[in-house]
């Protein structure tokens, strides 16, 4: 029998709010409110919401905290200098396949949040246990669903959630960027998922209603799953499960950034493989649809160098077209023009480098 | 959720069906439907003079969300396809009953299988 499927502390929120749910990871999350566009443009021109409770924040202490984490994850943790730092990395298989995406804030070297995927966090847990087991650091890891998390986005996201949090506005100022400041169980962070400037606030579970609706009387606008998935597209971000899974190299994934090879004595998991590759090189590039239609997540690409897939598709409320990833052969390069398979039919669309769209402007050539 | 028309005829898979003085059909989607799929930006149609099968998938609804096949609701020929939806398919969640999205000639009179307003409800409350 499956599972029951998992409420957010704020599950009650959005049924209040007439919200569309849906089964997301085993969670009933809203996908949207009323009009996702609307949903969409809110975080584009102005401020939106989203409950990213589902999401599992993690602590992770102990001395051995910071070498754990640097065998770990494929990004470097190393890089972390200042207190409240965030960094975005990749967890790798042995055989440097993508476990999960997951986002790491340094508070000291022995005290560390780590936030993961609805959908992998059992399987990130397991890991992360076996992996202190095996390498013996001394090392304490603690799952946080006493925790809720809003992600507040959007140009005016940071004045109108000052106003909603007595905390954010003592502060004097807010978190610099992909940086977090902490008060107790209240992380602030500015971070995000949408390619706007904003907050992911964690609060403990009991005020995350409140807060919620502090957040809506000072002008936020609820969003659902369904305008995320097309402000992450936007904004060039990969989804787990979608753009990569564990069948996936970081480096085939438009993800090489984020893996950090500099510290020839840094042995983490998936480095060997990684290091060797067994495949031709895969890169990542945007596609504009210049034909009318939808594209769509794993629908094949047909370019002058041999065939592609897309990862992820939509409509881009922005553009007003149709958007898409496609991880195609690596020399294929921006401006080049491939056909995509769209429910039998061969569609022309335009190869552009990511993202399509970051603080509200359009980055790409538009499309005559 | 608006009421579902009484003097409209429904399918399982959510087409409305109405039928005009000249006996032709004219198809859309429900409310419902409309609903279900969210923001609409992209609609396929028939061409006038193709033939359908009784449950053919002959027109594609899209939404920002998905794509969803529109099935023929009994056997004839398209007569006419709405050019309008496919301008402007927001039209389509602005007010679904109207903005139908094509004519067909049925083969048959006989429009038995079809589901009437308290069909489809009951349809709906069960899926």
């Amino acid at each position: 029998m499956d599972a029951p499927v998992k409420h957010t502390p704020l599950h009650a929120c959005h049924l209040a709010a007439n919200a569309r749910m849906v089964d997301f990871a085993g969670w009933d999350m809203p996908v949207n409110y009323g009009s996702q566009i609307d949903e969409h443009h809110a975080v584009r021109r102005d401020a939106g919401m989203f409950d990213v409770s589902h999401m599992l924040a993690l602590d992770l202490t102990g001395t051995g905290a910071k070498e754990f984490l640097r065998g770990l994850l494929a990004n470097d943790v190393a890089r972390l200098k200042t207190p409240g730092k965030a960094l975005y990395s990749c967890m790798l298989t042995e055989a440097g396949g993508v476990i999960d995406d997951l986002i790491v804030y340094r508070f000291a070297d022995d005290d560390w949040r780590i936030v993961v995927n609805a959908g992998t966090a059992d399987k990130d847990v397991a890991w992360m246990r076996a992996r202190i087991a095996a390498t013996g650091a001394n090392v304490s890891l603690t799952a946080r669903r006493d925790l809720a998390m809003i992600a507040v986005q959007g140009p005016n996201a940071i004045a109108k959630a000052s106003a909603a949090m007595p905390e954010l506005s003592a502060a004097g100022e807010a978190p610099s960027p992909f940086s977090a400041i902490r008060h107790g169980d209240t992380l602030i962070a500015r971070t995000g998922y949408t390619g706007e400037d904003g907050l992911e606030i964690t609060i403990p579970a009991k005020e995350a209603a409140s807060l919620w609706n502090a957040l809506l009387a000072s002008g936020v606008h609820p969003c659902g799953l369904g305008a995320r998935d097309t402000l992450r597209l936007e904004a060039g971000m990969n989804l787990y499960g979608q753009d990569m899974d564990e069948t996936v190299s970081p480096l085939d994934a438009g993800l090489a950034w984020t893996v950090d090879l500099r510290d020839e004595a840094r042995a983490f998991v998936g480095r060997p493989a990684l290091e060797v590759p067994t495949s031709a090189p895969r890169a990542v590039l945007g596609l504009i649809l210049e034909d009318k239609g939808v594209l769509r997540a794993h629908m094949p690409v047909f370019s002058r160098l041999g065939e592609g897939e897309t990862t992820s598709g939509s409509f881009s409320p922005t553009l007003e077209r149709s958007i898409a990833f496609a991880r195609l052969p690596a020399e294929i390069e921006a401006g080049e023009l491939v056909e995509v398979d769209v429910r039998g039919r061969r569609l022309r669309a335009r190869t552009v480098k990511l993202p399509f769209v970051r603080n509200g402007k359009i980055l790409v050539e538009p499309t005559a | 959720m608006s009421a579902i028309p009484t003097d409209l005829k429904y399918t399982a898979s959510h087409e409305w069906i109405r039928v005009e003085s000249d006996g032709t059909l004219t198809v859309g989607i429900t409310d419902h439907a409309q609903e279900a799929l969210g923001d609409i930006v992209f609609v396929e149609l028939p061409e006038a003079g193709r033939t359908l099968g009784s449950g053919d998938a002959c027109a594609v609804v899209e939404s920002v969300k998905a794509a969803s096949d529109i099935y023929a609701p009994v056997a004839g020929t398209v007569t006419e396809s709405n050019q309008s939806v496919a301008d402007s398919p927001e039209s389509i969640n602005a007010d679904a009953y109207s903005a139908w999205l094509f004519r067909l000639r049925p083969d048959s009179a006989d429009l038995s299988d079809l589901l009437d307003a308290t069909g489809y409800e009951a349809s709906i409350a069960n899926s």
